[in-house]
């Protein structure tokens, strides 16, 4: 049996070297900038998971090299005409990396133990949109009451609670991905370990040594493993992005993703065109407390925000790797028309002299100063962009205090609405849908720090959850914008991100997307 | 087999006594450090993604951190009594248990090497700068423990990558390589320059001193080698302020640095105790302060019988 097993092996990995043509290991170094807290596709929430996360495993859909959406686990769906039932027909032929076949029943399981409320995901609410989710997750129904059926072995229906126009993008993200049941229960809590860890994508977990590395090697039992041409990936993660330069410099790594921004001049020079930028859909902004005087006058939001210069803050702060931001939503989602505040195409000059108009109507002068003060989490960069504000509305006569603490205490103090004026956050999308930043400006939503509430605001957003046609869906989200975010400044947009990467020139198949997403099976190395 | 020696047994109750001492102490640290951690404000599930309340309330549940603060205390101090550091908040795949083992072993052998190194070359470099008080060689030593002493090791470890690593590609920029020797040698010495420049400038001054003592100074009046001199008489009197300053040096080394780790970006444990404060990790940090505290204890207590061993003066009533 034994010896049958290792001559199988044998034979099947001569196979796969045979049918790539090559005999030494491609072996990809990838630079991630954290370590992932899990490598439980149910229990992450970071980018850096779900960079690793995508290669392991395989969702219904998943994001091609270009972050387009593409048939995954799922070979071909049928939508009802009502857009509220999902069938899909998933993929004839699929394994688990230990052979058994992937099942609707493991997608049935893997998505009430995301909801089940003794799991604690952190990223339950992303299956919000599936009936009874919200419910099953707050304790108040069952698990098996979620709207997911197993109508055999190969087909998977879901139903929704309105039609969700986002939902098959959303399916690329790692809390839809599948675990597999039989061996989640014979492992229990110990599943997830190397050795252990049974997955359905390009690659499987070989070793995870927390501050060193994570090494998956590919999965010969992948359905396309004969397209996949990198043999072993190991993620290392670069908390030091300075010693990251160098050990790409080194070849120690063939890509990072993350720079020190502030080298970007010299980086650039050294390294060319392997220095990778371009937008990234993500936005950092600042929030007023809204619900306190001074900063309930929505004229002396707008007038701080005028007298911001976000091209200075683009350029000198973040050396070109973020763009100036006068919306919430970034550009880059088709369909949906981003609504800027009224002064975006304004000079910075004329911004100025309308916010220093309002400022002294408002009563504000030498003997009755605003003062102001912005909170921020720790970071260089966020320290920069803080002083440089700070630097910035002085002419004015504003005087800001800045306040720096550590990312706990930031959140901690933002999400139990403790007192501040000025407090900076970010957002990336988890998928692309405007309704993932808009969400957070709705009356009573988890991440509204500015305790923004509008009945006008919320109406938009629900009219767009009930709309009939996509067009008509965005064309309501769009008005939210233009409401909560260009009239009203629910948040106070400043730049929007950009990713700035590193990847070697030896790489090949590394399409820059506004997702940031390059799934490994994709690239090959020369 | 042999009766022990009165020395011997009262050496033994000396040790157990210290042993015994060392439970209330290792109490009042934990103690202190678990109450210490929850007045920081923010908790290990507040992130730039905020979390809904109903999710967040299922991971208090989870971890037990909805119940009373005092019921969390006596729940850890009953695990910890059993050898359980429980799990991590912010590693869920590991227990602290295991984080701290495998760090421990890394950072245990760069801290032990780094330490080696710099006691020898330390104490060498000190007995040759004191046989030459005021000459060039002396010189010499007390520039390299100022330099040692003053340049901080985050501008020693990048440079050493500009230089060995990028220039002269005789070693790895970073990374823990499995092991291998050539990732071990910039942590090592990186590790090792500020101990070594105090070891040095230490023994220098206790090896001065020594040599002017009187009990020197007759052995050299009864014609007595210089080599006999200077290693058994003169250098056993002047290592104790090193084994005094070995002992909390050994604790804080073997237990990691922050700094060295994160620029070798090296999978020890002195990373844990910062992340874990930052992130919140109760758990991860208690872990920590547990070890250290444990490691200070039995490195004070190894300096107190090597002290007795060199100096026939102490005694251990």
């Amino acid at each position: 049996m034994n010896m049958n097993f290792k001559s199988w092996l044998v034979g099947t990995t001569m196979l796969v070297m045979g049918t790539t043509g090559a005999f030494a290991e491609v072996v990809f170094n990838r630079g991630n900038s954290a370590d992932p807290e899990s490598l439980d596709p149910h229990k992450t929430s970071t980018v850096y998971e779900a960079h690793i996360l995508r290669d392991l495993f395989m969702g219904l859909t998943i994001h091609n090299a270009k972050a387009e959406v593409e048939p995954g686990a799922a070979e071909s769906w049928t939508i009802s005409p009502d857009g509220k039932v999902y069938t899909f027909k998933l993929r004839a032929g699929a394994t688990w990396s230990d052979g058994s076949p992937v099942t609707a029943n493991d997608f049935v399981f893997s998505w009430q133990r995301i909801c089940d409320p003794a799991t604690a995901a952190e990223y339950a609410y992303m299956l919000a949109p599936v009936m009874n989710a919200e419910d099953v997750t707050a304790g108040k129904k069952k698990p098996d009451e979620l709207g997911v059926k197993a109508v055999d072995d190969m087909t998977f229906e879901v139903t929704l609670n309105a039609p969700t126009p986002y939902f098959l993008e959303m399916l690329t993200h790692q809390a839809t991905y599948p675990v597999s049941k039989a061996n989640v229960e014979a492992k229990g809590a110990d599943f997830v370990k190397p050795g252990n860890l049974v997955s359905n994508g390009a690659y499987t977990l070989a070793e995870f040594v927390p501050n060193d590395h994570v090494k998956a090697v590919k999965n010969p039992k992948f359905y396309d493993a004969a397209n996949v041409k990198i043999d072993v990936v190991n993620y290392i993660p670069t908390e030091d992005r300075s010693t990251a330069m160098k050990r790409f410099e080194a070849g120690e790594l063939d890509s990072n993703d993350d720079i020190p921004t502030e080298q970007l001049t010299d980086l650039k020079a050294k390294f060319g065109d392997q220095v990778h930028l371009g937008p990234y859909l993500g936005t950092y902004y600042y929030v007023y407390k809204i619900n306190k005087a001074p900063w309930n006058d929505v004229k002396l939001r707008h007038a701080i925000s005028q007298a911001i210069d976000r091209d200075y803050l683009a350029e000198k702060v973040w050396q070109n790797t973020m763009i100036p931001a006068y919306s919430f939503v970034p550009p880059g989602i088709s369909g949906y028309e981003t609504r800027t505040t009224e002064y975006a195409e304004m000079s910075q000059i004329d911004r100025e002299d309308a916010a220093k108009k309002v400022l002294a109507d408002l009563g504000y002068g030498p003997d009755k100063p605003l003062k102001m003060e912005i909170r921020y989490n720790t970071s260089e960069n966020h320290k920069n962009t803080a002083v440089a504000i700070q630097e910035q509305l002085k002419p004015l006569g504003v005087e800001v205090t800045l306040l720096n603490t550590d990312t706990k205490t930031h959140y901690g103090h933002l999400e139990q609405h403790g007192d501040f004026d000025v407090a900076r956050a970010g957002w990336i999308a988890d998928y692309k849908d405007p309704s993932n930043f808009l969400d957070l400006c709705k009356t009573g939503a988890g991440n509204n720090y500015s305790e923004y509430s509008s009945k006008e605001y919320d109406d938009f957003l629900a009219a767009g959850a009930a709309a009939a046609s996509p067009e008509e869906r965005m064309k309501n989200l769009s008005d939210a914008e233009a409401v909560g975010v260009a009239r009203d400044l629910c948040v106070l947009p400043l730049l929007y991100y950009g990713f700035h990467t590193v990847v070697s020139s030896k790489l090949k198949g590394w399409e820059d997307n506004v997702m940031d997403v390059h799934p490994t099976r994709f690239l090959s190395k020369e | 087999m042999a009766v022990p020696s009165r020395q011997g047994i009262s050496m033994l109750r000396y040790v157990l006594r210290r042993l015994l001492t060392a439970i209330p102490t290792l109490f009042v640290i934990v103690t202190i450090a678990f109450f210490l951690m929850r007045v920081a404000p923010g908790g290990p599930f507040n992130q730039e993604k905020g979390l809904n309340p109903v999710i967040k309330a299922n991971l208090e549940r989870v971890f037990h951190l909805d119940e009373p603060l005092w019921r969390q205390y006596l729940y850890y101090l009953q695990n910890l009594l059993q050898g359980d550091f429980g799990p991590s908040y912010n590693l869920p795949d590991f227990t602290v248990g295991g984080l701290l083992y495998d760090g421990l072993k890394v950072s245990a052998e760069l801290g032990g090497y780094a330490l080696a190194l710099a006691l020898i070359l330390g104490t060498a470099l000190g007995v040759v700068a004191a046989l030459n008080q005021n000459r060039g060689s002396d010189y010499a030593v007390v520039a390299l423990a100022t330099a040692g002493s003053t340049i901080p090791t985050f501008v020693i470890a990048p440079l050493f990558q500009l230089f060995f690593a990028l220039t002269l590609h005789w070693f790895p920029v970073g990374g823990w390589g499995g092991g291998a020797f050539s990732h071990k040698v910039g942590p090592v010495l990186t590790l090792m320059l500020p101990q070594l420049a105090i070891v040095a400038r230490l023994m220098r001054g206790s090896m001065i001193e020594s040599l002017h003592a009187h009990h020197i100074r007759t052995a050299r009046a009864l014609g007595l080698s210089d080599y006999s001199v200077v290693i058994r008489h003169a250098l056993r009197g002047a290592l104790l302020p090193i084994i005094s300053y070995a002992g909390p040096a050994a604790a804080a080394l073997l237990t990691g640095s922050v700094i060295v780790e994160t620029i070798f970006q090296i999978p020890g444990i002195g990373r844990y105790f910062v992340d874990g404060a930052l992130n919140r990790d109760y758990t991860l940090v208690m872990g920590t302060v547990v070890l250290i505290a444990i490691f200070t204890v039995l490195f004070n207590l190894i300096v107190d019988i090597l002290y007795a061993v060199i100096d026939p003066r102490v005694r251990y009533d």
